[in-house]
This record gives structure tokens, C-alpha cells and sequence, in this order.
């Protein structure tokens, strides 16, 4: 990366460790419900609370959530797995300890594949964990209090922790993006980033080019963007690299980053950093992964995207380009197959329009494609008619707002509005004829060498049909009926 | 009617002699009479929950429930629903629970009564019950003599006859020690084989609830019914329920006792050894065989316990923070004076000194050599019992190495940890394990301990019981308290 002026080259080396919120119907440990959004302190149990007495009963679907995340990246999974209590104060941490994991995590080693400027690169993953969630402590509501909502306390997390192996921000933000698909892929994260479903606190060291061991590094806290991950690792990177150069020293610390300045400062050093005294819960035995449970977990294994791409490329004949861009988007690639499944229209013709006309109109409205009012089923109606002739291109276009704002399906529309092609030829011979009876002057144009006479017949047809007249059959009938007198 | 067997009161409740108010009455008036001398109850409800009135009555209208109407306390850590559950700290000294713990919804579905709560060591930690935020608790043999701790106040009102039957909790010897101090039969179950929710946690992988009644037979029908898997309890066991049989004769013919000589001869009260060389006398007399067996890493075990019990402890009070519940300070300059102060006045000294030695076994560059290492000394000590119960029974030793002593003798500390050897190690192990009267020296009580296999608690119960058939000593009670 970036030259000094001494001509040290410097290169990043950048760990992330990736938070992943399991989109469980209730708690870890508790069996309170763990939606978003509810009210503050309306989703807290006694065991939530800390209350003296309650005890954890374990969530086996946060289990189940985690096994199927370490199958999809080739990880090693444990025959047991243990829950390990971290310690510290906090007042939006009630039991004054977080139930997390630490020697014998329900995810070992495992690695993921990432796309970078020079290729595919494999990132190795370190480690996954099950842990409890806090609760959450806002500082700017009150003057004289901090307000605590424990309403996220005790929601499950896994914590994906890769090897130090990404050299620059571009592959921290490709790797992050490859276990962000992975998770929503298997429906297991809700992928909602503003909600705080999926973060991630980045480790960032430098050293000069060619030197193997590691340089001191910072670790930057809760990240919750692709952009701002990749601005907060050059940013620190360069901060990094000024101490350096400048013949200082890197302090091993926990930094921020502040979005709005572009800069991270320091949260706290390791020196008065928090001595966890991390040790097995007592309070849980622990859980025997069985082959049974991991087979079923294998069961529940999607295709991923990269499968996904060649298969709609060698298979359903899509260009590279679409397929990608289908693939990687996981309810774009719901909403493609599922209308593929209802339409009679070619895969290839689908993707374009669907990339095309249809992402147009989302674009226009600012809607995702899962909160789109036009269902796949409908979607695929309105291929159908297109397929069909029934419809141009430019009218299905005009179809689609309608459906949009009417919520009725193509077939519907077309009939009410009347907006059906007319493709029959013998109607379309009648209008032919008279229109070359009207115009003779413009026909003896035309039969004497002047061909561009013949837009205008296809264009006062057109007229008439208000755009209904099938383009290619009218563009025939003329022929015919010009040229053979 | 005041050393009556529960069976005999049952009966009685049963056949209409007497009434659920009347019985409970009687025990409630010699609660308020004799708390002011043993201070074994922190708090004595003036009036009885008329909820647990009409069930007891229903009940006993079905018939069928031998623990219908019959009274009792639960040790003030038991988490009782809308009753101060203070654990005897001034941390939780207004602490209302807005739940039942299991023990306590148990007994109360079988018609038990509960007439109050009872004093212990603050957060279950202490030999003496000197340790109380709500004040000592005084043996009923000799007001100037310690119950014995945890569940100390359980003891001294089962002994005074306050009560017929109290719960208790413990750890390293809680039960068992004050039961031997006391006089009393006291069980400590196998661990997972009673729920610890709603149990203030002290030590989570070695708390475990009990009765302290006056028979092993009173305690093997309430062990039936507070026992049993809970799902609201990771580490409950997965177990058929426990079911108490009393023996029909004594003849314990054909059982194997194993005993380890040299930890009676070593004995230093020469009272305490021959009273427990006439118990084992006794046992052989029934029927039972005797067996000498080697533990030989107990001697380890106090060591283990004194660094597991406070790492556990350590962590399972930092929810005792102030913020949310219990003893809050007035002295609030910053977050952590909050921390600090809430902490430094709602702890007393013991509970203070264990969570620091607690907080530095885990912590950074000590847990190796410490917590790891201690856990590696239980997993050998649970071995040695595993070893011995392949050619015995039930093993027969000593409860404490002493008698009751008197308060102020010894400051809790090392010296007071000592008199744990015999109790700690069955805990470590995780088995069950009773404490049985086995007649006096000086005046005061001693203890024979009995230890069972895993989830063998009729094996136990059987041979104390066995035992009480032929002696009386479980019936006498102070003569103050008559």
C-alpha cells in the first residue's frame, strides 16, 4: 500500500471478528421472546433480569443455528461443546457476567473463499461461538441518568473470529460480505445491519512489507457497515502508520470509530483492559453434538451463491454478469427462481427483465425486492403475457405500475384496460387495407423507392391500435401488401 | 405432640384428631416463644398463607398425602413468592422474590405449610451461623454454643422442635454439619437430584437443597417430594423419581459399609470417637458388613473445595451489583462508587474475602495453577469414591472432627475450614450423603455420616433408619425446649 517517504512499504494485516445475531424465535437461555423494536423492558425475564435463583436453560435452536453456520464454511465441530461465563460490570449486564464460550466453541477451524482484486482467496476461520447478547445503555436520553433497555439482553450471537489473514480494507469488507451471504443464505441472521443484526470489531496491525511477524494492533469496535469498515481500516491504518514513521510506538488498545469525522480514538488500552476471568458455567453441563444433530443441520444446507452462478450459467444459459448479480442477492435470487417456476418465458429472457424493467421499478419506489407489492406469482403472470406476444415490451412496462399500485395480476389489467396485442392477422389485415386505400399518395411514394414510407405506415397503425398491433405481424402485413401489389 | 414423627402427624391430621390450624398452630406459637433464644428464624409469618391452608386441606380430603398439613420452614435462600428471601445479607435484607423456587412449589403442591424463614450464614458461607447480617443463630443444647453453618437456623428449630421439618442447602457440609451439631437427621442429596432454581446460587456445581427433620424417615418423605428433574435446571438429573421405602426391620443384613479406619483414629475428641465407634458397633450388629476402604486424595480435598467454592461464589454474586435489586448506597458519586459501595455495605466479611479469593483463582496467570488445578484434584477425589463403591454400599465416617463450640472461639478462617475435612469431600463427588444423631459427649450432640452412590439415597436412608429403629438418640430434644 501506500509509500512512504523513507520508501518503507507497509502492509495491513487485518483479523475481523464478525457478530452474528441468530434469528431465534426467543433468548439463549431464557425463553423470552427476542424480537426487535419492542418496547424498552418488555422482553425480560427474571433470568434476564439476573434475578437470584434463575438459572440458563439453553436455547437448542441458537444450537442448531450454529452448526449449520459451521458446516457451511467446512468448519470442524466438536463432539462437546462448553458455555463459559466472562466477568465484568456493566450496568446493561445483569447477571455481572456474559455467558459466552471459550475453550470448546460449538465451531472450530473452518474457511471461507473470497473474491479480491488478484483472485479467489481462502480466509481461514479461527473459531465460532454461541453467546448472550447485553442489554443496551443510552447515555444521551437523560441529563442526570443513563437509561438501560434490556431487551436485547440475552438475545444469541455467534462471534466469527477469522485469522489475521486479510491484507487490506477491500478484503475485510469481501470477507465480510461473504459471511454476511453465508448467514442469510441460511436463514439464520436477518441480515438487518442498522438493527445490529450483523457487526463486526476489526483487528488492525501494520508492518513493513516482507516481515513476518506481526506488528501491534488496534482493534476497532463495532462496525456495522461495509463501508464504514473499509474507510475505519484505512483510517487506522493510516494513523498506524504516522506513529510509526514518526518513530513512535503502537499502543495494543480498543479504538472507535466515529463515522461522521472519519476517525477512530481510543475506547481503552490493554493496560487497564478487563481481566474476564473467563471459567466453564457451572450452571450448564456440557452439550454432546451428535452425528444425528449435525446431519440434520446438513439437511438444512442451501445452495450458495457461487454453486448457484455456474448453475445459472451452464444450465439455465444466463450471462456471468446477471447470474452474479441474482446469486449473491438472496432474495433476489428467491424471487427470480420462484417466478422462473410459474413462467413458460426463457431463464435468459426472465434475468433481463427482471434486472432490467423490474429492478427499474424498485428503484423508482426505493423498495427492496422482499417488500416488493408485486409478488413473484405475479411477476411471472406478466412474463407469461410477454411471452406470449400478448403484450409489448414498453406496454408491459405500463403493466407493471398498474400491478403495482392495483395489486391485480397482468391478466386482470390487460383485459380491463384492454391492453392486449393484437396479433390476429385478419384484423390486422382489415386496418392494413383500408390504410393503403386512404393513402394512395403515400403508397406510390413508397412503390417508387422511397422506403422510409414505411414507418409511417407501421406508425399510423400503431396509432390506431393505440400500440396494441403486434409490431412483427404488422411489420408483415405491410410487407405483403406493398410490395405485392 | 411436639416429637411426633411426620407418619404419627399425618395420621393424626388423617383420622381429624387434630386440625391443619391446630398443628401449625402449636408450631407457630413455639416459634414466637423460643426465637428469642436460638434466633433460628429471620422471619416468622404472623399469619399462615391461606392459599397453602386450603391445599393442605384438600389434600388430606383426597387422603393419600403424608406431607398435607404438616409445617415447616425453608432456609432463607429458597426463593419464596411475595416472602423476604434476605439469604442472610443486608444485601438482599428487603429482597422480595417475585417467584417460587422449585423446592419451595414442590412442598407447597404436597400441602406442606410454611410457618417461616430461617437464619443461615450469609450466602450460605460459614460453619457457625455466626455469619448472619440478622444475627447469630445459638445451639438449642447450649445457647452459648454455635448451631453449626450454613443452615444453621434449620437446625437449631428442628432441634428446639420450632418446627418438624426445615430445608437447607449445602455446599461443602452445610447440611450435615449443623445436623451433627444439632442433633438432627440431615440429607444432602445427590447433586441434579433436587432443582436449584430459586436457590440463591453460592457454589452453582456444588449447591445442593436437603431436609433436616428429626428421622431419616421424615426425611426420606419430603426428599420424595421436593425431588425430582426440572426443566428450569440445566444441571437436574435425568433421573426416576426418588421415592423414599422405609425399611420394614432393622436387619441390615448383607450391606456393605465401608469405612477409612485411620480418619477415626485420628480423631482428637475422644467422645466423638467412641460415639462413632459405637454407631459402626451398631451398624455391624444389624447386619452390615464392614469393609476398610482408602480414599486417598481426600486429604485434597478442602484445598480444591476453598478454590472452586469462592470461583463460583465470585462470579454468581456480581449480580449484586446495586442496580437492579437488593442493597443500594447513598454514596453515589460515579458508576463505580455505585459498584463498590452497594458491594462493600451489603457484603459482611466472609462473603467479602471469599469473592476476592474467588476473583483471584480465575483470574489472568493464576487459573491454571489454581482453578484448573482444583478441578483435576475433584475429578480424582470423585475417582476414589467411584473405586470404593465398587466393593461397598455405603461408607460410615464422621460428620466433624467437634462438637458444637462456642461462639467467638474461632474466627472463620483456615482453622474453621479444617473442620470441613469429612463433609467436603462426598460434595466434591457430587453423592449423597446424611448426617444421623448418634448420642453425646459432654452434653452435645454427634454425627455419624453416612455416603451413598450416585442417586442411592434409599440406601442411605435405609441404613440410617435401619439405625434409628434400634436407638432413640433422634428423639431427644433439649429439655428447655419440652
Amino acid at each position: 500500500m501506500s509509500q512512504s517517504t523513507n520508501s518503507i512499504d507497509w502492509e495491513m494485516v487485518i483479523g475481523l471478528e464478525i457478530h452474528v445475531r441468530l434469528d431465534t424465535m426467543s433468548k439463549l437461555f431464557s425463553g423470552m421472546k427476542a424480537s426487535y423494536g419492542a418496547s424498552p423492558n418488555s422482553q425480560v425475564s427474571f433470568l434476564d433480569a439476573g434475578l437470584p435463583g434463575t438459572l440458563p436453560v439453553i436455547n437448542h435452536k441458537a444450537i442448531e443455528y450454529a452448526l449449520r453456520f459451521g458446516l457451511s464454511v467446512d468448519a470442524e465441530i466438536p463432539s462437546v461443546t462448553v458455555f463459559a461465563r466472562k466477568n465484568y460490570f456493566y450496568p446493561d449486564l445483569p447477571k455481572g457476567y456474559q455467558i459466552s464460550q471459550m475453550d470448546d466453541p460449538i465451531v472450530g477451524k473452518g474457511h471461507i473463499v473470497i473474491n479480491t482484486d488478484d483472485g479467489e482467496k481462502t480466509v481461514e476461520i479461527t473459531r465460532a461461538h454461541l453467546e448472550e447478547d447485553a442489554g443496551k445503555s443510552i447515555h444521551d436520553k437523560y441529563d442526570q441518568y443513563s437509561a438501560i433497555d434490556l431487551n436485547r439482553a440475552g438475545t444469541p450471537l455467534i462471534e466469527v473470529v477469522s485469522e489475521p489473514q486479510m491484507s487490506n480494507a477491500k478484503e475485510a469488507v469481501a470477507y465480510m460480505r461473504a459471511i454476511y451471504t453465508r448467514v442469510t443464505h441460511l436463514g439464520i441472521c436477518d441480515g438487518n445491519l442498522q438493527e445490529g443484526s450483523f457487526r463486526c470489531d476489526a483487528n488492525v496491525s501494520v508492518r513493513p512489507k516482507g516481515q513476518t511477524t506481526l506488528g501491534t494492533r488496534a482493534e476497532i469496535k463495532n462496525l456495522n457497515s461495509f463501508r464504514f469498515i473499509e474507510k475505519a481500516i484505512n483510517h487506522e491504518a493510516k494513523r498506524q502508520i504516522k506513529i510509526l514513521e514518526s518513530g513512535g510506538r503502537i499502543v495494543q488498545e480498543t479504538r472507535l470509530y466515529d463515522a461522521e469525522n472519519d476517525q477512530t480514538r481510543s475506547m481503552r488500552s490493554k493496560e487497564n483492559a478487563n481481566d474476564y476471568r473467563y471459567f466453564p458455567d457451572p450452571d450448564q453441563l456440557p452439550i454432546q453434538i451428535t452425528t444425528a444433530m449435525i446431519d440434520a443441520q446438513r439437511a438444512h444446507l442451501p445452495e450458495f451463491p457461487e454453486a448457484k452462478i455456474k448453475r445459472y450459467v451452464a444450465d439455465l444459459g444466463l450471462k456471468l454478469e446477471d447470474a452474479d448479480t441474482i446469486a449473491n442477492d438472496l432474495n433476489l435470487s428467491r424471487f427470480y427462481e420462484q417466478s422462473l417456476a410459474q413462467s413458460t418465458a426463457a431463464a435468459d429472457f426472465n434475468a433481463k427483465f427482471l434486472l432490467g424493467e423490474f429492478n427499474a421499478l424498485l428503484n423508482t419506489h426505493g423498495t427492496a425486492i422482499a417488500e416488493s407489492r408485486i409478488s413473484a406469482d405475479h411477476y411471472a403472470g406478466l412474463l407469461d403475457e410477454l411471452h406470449a406476444g400478448t403484450v409489448s415490451r414498453k406496454v408491459a412496462k405500463q403493466i407493471l405500475d398498474d400491478m403495482w399500485e392495483s395489486g391485480q395480476d397482468a391478466k386482470g389489467i390487460i383485459a380491463d384496460q384492454g391492453l392486449g396485442q393484437i396479433s390476429d392477422s385478419s384484423e390486422l389485415t382489415v386496418l392494413i387495407d383500408q390504410l393503403i386505400k386512404d393513402h394512395p399518395e403515400q403508397v406510390a411514394s413508397y412503390r417508387s423507392g422511397n422506403e422510409k414510407m414505411f414507418n409511417f405506415f407501421v406508425g399510423q397503425i400503431m396509432k390506431q391500435t393505440k400500440g396494441q398491433a403486434n409490431p412483427v405481424q404488422t411489420k408483415q402485413i405491410l410487407e405483403d401488401k406493398l410490395n405485392n401489389e | 405432640m411436639i416429637n411426633l414423627s411426620v407418619r404419627a402427624m399425618s395420621a393424626m391430621l388423617e383420622s381429624k384428631q387434630i386440625s391443619v390450624q391446630e398443628l401449625c398452630g402449636v408450631y407457630s406459637d413455639r416459634t414466637q416463644a423460643f426465637n428469642a433464644d436460638t434466633n433460628a428464624l429471620i422471619t416468622i409469618h404472623a399469619e399462615l398463607n391461606a392459599a397453602e391452608l386450603l391445599q393442605a386441606q384438600a389434600l388430606l380430603k383426597q387422603g393419600g398425602h403424608p406431607l398435607a398439613g404438616i409445617p415447616l420452614v425453608h432456609k432463607d435462600l429458597f426463593c419464596t413468592h411475595g416472602v423476604k428471601t434476605t439469604c442472610g445479607s443486608n444485601m438482599l435484607a428487603e429482597f422480595v422474590p417475585p417467584y417460587n423456587a422449585t423446592v419451595v412449589q414442590k412442598l407447597s403442591d404436597q400441602g406442606m405449610v410454611s410457618i417461616g424463614k430461617a437464619n443461615m450464614d450469609e450466602f450460605a458461607m460459614g460453619s457457625s451461623n455466626e455469619h448472619s447480617a440478622f444475627g447469630l443463630v445459638s445451639n438449642p443444647w447450649d445457647l452459648s454454643r454455635v448451631p453449626g453453618g450454613s443452615s444453621g437456623g434449620s437446625a437449631a428449630a428442628v432441634a428446639a422442635r420450632m418446627v418438624p421439618i426445615a430445608t437447607g442447602t449445602d455446599t461443602g457440609g452445610s447440611i450435615r454439619q449443623p445436623a451433627a451439631f444439632c442433633g438432627i437427621t440431615g440429607i444432602k442429596p445427590s447433586y441434579g437430584r433436587v432443582s436449584r432454581y430459586g436457590m440463591v446460587a453460592f457454589a452453582s456445581s456444588l449447591d445442593q437443597g436437603g431436609v433436616m427433620a428429626p428421622s431419616a424417615d421424615d426425611c426420606g418423605l419430603v426428599l420424595s417430594a421436593m425431588s425430582g428433574h426440572d426443566p428450569l435446571d440445566s444441571t437436574s438429573a435425568q433421573q426416576p423419581q426418588f421415592d423414599w421405602q422405609k425399611p420394614k426391620t432393622p436387619d441390615s443384613k448383607g450391606l456393605k459399609v465401608g469405612v477409612v479406619s485411620a480418619w477415626i483414629e485420628d480423631l482428637q475428641d475422644e467422645g466423638i470417637k467412641q460415639r462413632t465407634l459405637e454407631a459402626i458397633a451398631q451398624l455391624q450388629a444389624n447386619g452390615a458388613e464392614l469393609v476398610e476402604i482408602d480414599l486417598p486424595h481426600a486429604d485434597l480435598a478442602i484445598s480444591a473445595y476453598y478454590v472452586l467454592a469462592p470461583a463460583e461464589c465470585s462470579s454468581n454474586l456480581s449480580r449484586f451489583d446495586g442496580v437492579r435489586f437488593g442493597h443500594q448506597t447513598e454514596h453515589v458519586t460515579d458508576l463505580e462508587s455505585l459498584y463498590r459501595q452497594s458491594r462493600s455495605e451489603g457484603f459482611g466479611q466472609e462473603v467479602q474475602k471469599r469473592i476476592m479469593i474467588g476473583a483471584w483463582a480465575l483470574s489472568s496467570g493464576y487459573y491454571d495453577a489454581y482453578y484448573l488445578k482444583a478441578q483435576k484434584v475433584r475429578r480424582l477425589i470423585s475417582d476414589d469414591f467411584k473405586q470404593a463403591f465398587s466393593q461397598v454400599d455405603v461408607i460410615a465416617c464422621p460428620v466433624s472432627p467437634e462438637v458444637a463450640f462456642k461462639h467467638g472461639d474461632k474466627s472463620e478462617g483456615v482453622s474453621m475450614y479444617q473442620a470441613d475435612k469429612f463433609t467436603i469431600p462426598a460434595s466434591l463427588a457430587g453423592l449423597p450423603c446424611l448426617s444421623m444423631p448418634i448420642g453425646f459427649t459432654q452434653g452435645l450432640p454427634v454425627g455419624l455420616q453416612l455416603i451413598g452412590n450416585y442417586f442411592a439415597e434409599q440406601s442411605i436412608l435405609s441404613l440410617a433408619d435401619q439405625y434409628q429403629q434400634q436407638t432413640n438418640f433422634h428423639l431427644q430434644f433439649p429439655e428447655a425446649f419440652a
